[in-house]
């Protein structure tokens, strides 16, 4: 402690402080499940740098804030995973191991470090059926939630939450579940981001060996056309929500405080 | 260097010393050693012929891919140790390798080498090259050099779908790496020779999968069939032998019923004709 001093609880408050701000910066990504698996959508304008990946046969990685920070915790997990199946078998990494590791390291980096990860990460793991699926969201102090159907994270994750909240049914067609997630990611009346600005994988329990996969191009392009054409299909009956939340404030313009670097503001980092 | 225990997310920055590699096999040896597959010990008595042997792996290349297929025979010396081995493995989504030597070495490296060659495209976001998976893997027979000389011999026969080039590559090795790239089509293990005379006068530039299925098949029954090593179709306990196609599509391994249906045709035309299709002269 270079200067005076301040207390642990101050020094606790003003790192999560400081993390949260660098996590609010950057756009939201939303991770819902659908009928045949694990759906993640990214608004993401880079085609090379992602957010999504994979971890493992079964396991899926989404994470925003810093990319640096998490690049490197997803190729922990890349490790870890390989390792794990190598020593023992496939069959016996699973998500919620990956979860424990990251929320240990990221526990352990928060209370230890100077500087907590600005980032938030979530874990998700496709099982046999959908009862067997996961998903874990890990903050940057290392809590872990275990989310049921669906998780947001990011920029508005509160206003992309509660708009996914509205609108998430189970077992929704990959369609269907993109729309909504399209809808969330969206502020009521603005603009959708265009094709070529999304990343979207998923996690397919029908799929054999891996199940994640990545959707681009033609595939996507073709799914967006079934989601936008017929319209809304979820239950049609109270759509007065959107007029009722008005502009949701002005969630674009970075807190004052903000830290520097190249936190993830959604514009390409090369 | 950050210890064993505590790696998979060292934030410590040490870049330039330590600015890793994307392979698995790397990683792993400077992480647990003691998980690869054993280098350079010296056994007192080589034990070559104790440990189960696996034997004929054939592929060969068709209109816009590959198809490898393997014998299901292992052997210790001269007595059967398993009449239902698998020897011919996927690696990825647009590759496979077949085994020949040591039935125990060659699992290992199969699964070995799966793991490597996901980590690099879940690592990079890209496939590996066709020619930088054949060099991975010449690397890998190559640190067994030392085991291959105690008689723990593994050489492996390996078949992509080059997207590249819209066409199926082979490659193969010998004990001390490789890789050789071969045309049209190769085999590996006791009953190649066989095969190969084999696959010489059948192979037709051109076919089509299926037919270069029935090629390989043809080809194993005549490795089987000169080579006590190499197991033939065992009709009476319905095991095949296992053949994979890799094409634009990817890998599949083809269902039984189909082998099967190969099989029994190839086998009713041997009733009549024992040494199988005869390659027009002129």
């Amino acid at each position: 402690m270079p200067f005076g001093y301040a207390s642990p609880e101050q020094i606790m408050r003003d790192k999560a402080d400081y993390a949260r701000k660098g996590i609010a910066r950057g756009r939201s990504v939303v991770v819902l499940q659908y009928v045949d698996g694990i759906l993640f959508v990214a608004p993401n304008p880079s085609r090379a740098l992602h957010k999504i990946s994979e971890i493992y046969d079964r396991i899926g990685f989404a994470a925003v804030g810093r990319y640096n920070e998490f690049e490197e915790l997803r190729l922990g997990g890349i490790r870890y995973a390989d390792i794990n199946g190598y020593t023992y078998d496939r069959s016996d990494v699973t998500g919620r191991g990956l979860a424990n590791l990251y929320a240990s390291n990221l526990g352990r980096i928060f209370t230890e470090s100077i500087k907590s990860l600005e980032v938030e990460v979530v874990v998700a793991e496709v099982g046999d059926t959908k009862e067997g699926d996961a998903i874990y969201r890990l903050t940057f102090d290392g809590s872990v939630f275990d989310e049921h159907g669906f998780a947001a994270m990011g920029g508005q994750a509160e206003a992309v939450a509660g708009r996914l909240k509205e609108r998430y049914r189970e077992s929704m067609s990959l369609a269907d579940a993109l729309e909504v997630a399209l809808t969330a990611l969206t502020e009521p009346g603005g603009e959708r981001p265009p094709v070529a600005q999304l990343e979207v994988a998923v996690l397919d329990r029908n799929r054999e060996h891996r199940k994640f996969l990545r959707l681009t191009g033609a595939r996507l392009e073709r799914l967006l056309a079934q989601t936008s054409n017929p319209p809304a299909t979820p239950p049609a009956t109270p759509p007065a929500t959107p007029p009722a939340t008005p502009p949701q404030g002005s969630g674009d313009t970075p807190p004052p405080t903000g830290p520097d670097g190249d936190v993830d503001d959604g514009s390409s980092p090369l | 260097m950050a210890s064993h225990r505590d790696l998979p997310v060292g934030l410590v920055n040490q870049l330039f010393q330590n600015t890793g590699s994307s392979s698995f096999t790397e990683f792993v040896g400077s992480y647990a050693p003691e998980l690869l597959p054993r280098r350079g010990e010296v056994l007192a008595t080589p034990i070559g012929d104790q440990v189960p042997h696996a034997t004929t792996i054939v592929a060969a290349t068709f209109a816009g891919g590959v198809v490898m297929a393997g014998d299901r025979r292992a052997t210790s010396g001269n007595i059967i140790s398993q009449r239902d081995v698998e020897k011919v493995f996927r690696a990825d989504d647009y590759s496979c390798m077949g085994i020949a030597g040591t039935a125990s070495t060659g699992i290992e490296f199969a699964r070995l080498y799966r793991v490597e060659l996901e980590h690099y495209e879940k690592v990079e976001g890209r496939s590996m090259s066709v020619q930088g998976k054949a060099n991975r893997l010449a690397t890998m027979i190559r640190g067994n050099l030392a085991m291959a000389m105690q008689g723990l011999v593994v050489v492996p026969l390996f078949a992509a779908y080059d997207p590249d080039k819209d066409e199926g590559r082979i490659f193969s090795y010998d004990v001390a790496g490789g890789p050789y790239e071969r045309e049209r089509f190769d085999a590996i293990g006791s009953g190649s020779i066989f095969a190969r005379g084999s696959l010489k006068k059948l192979y037709r530039d051109g076919a089509t999968a299926d037919d270069m299925a029935m090629t390989l098949i043809q080809a194993l029954y005549d490795a089987a069939d000169d080579d006590s090593a190499t197991g033939g179709p065992d009709v009476s306990r319905k095991i095949w032998p296992i053949v994979s196609v890799i094409d634009a599509d990817g890998f599949r391994r083809l269902p039984e019923e189909e082998v099967s249906g190969y099989v029994q045709q190839m086998l009713d035309a041997r009733l009549i004709s024992p040494d199988g299709p005869i390659a027009p002269l002129r």
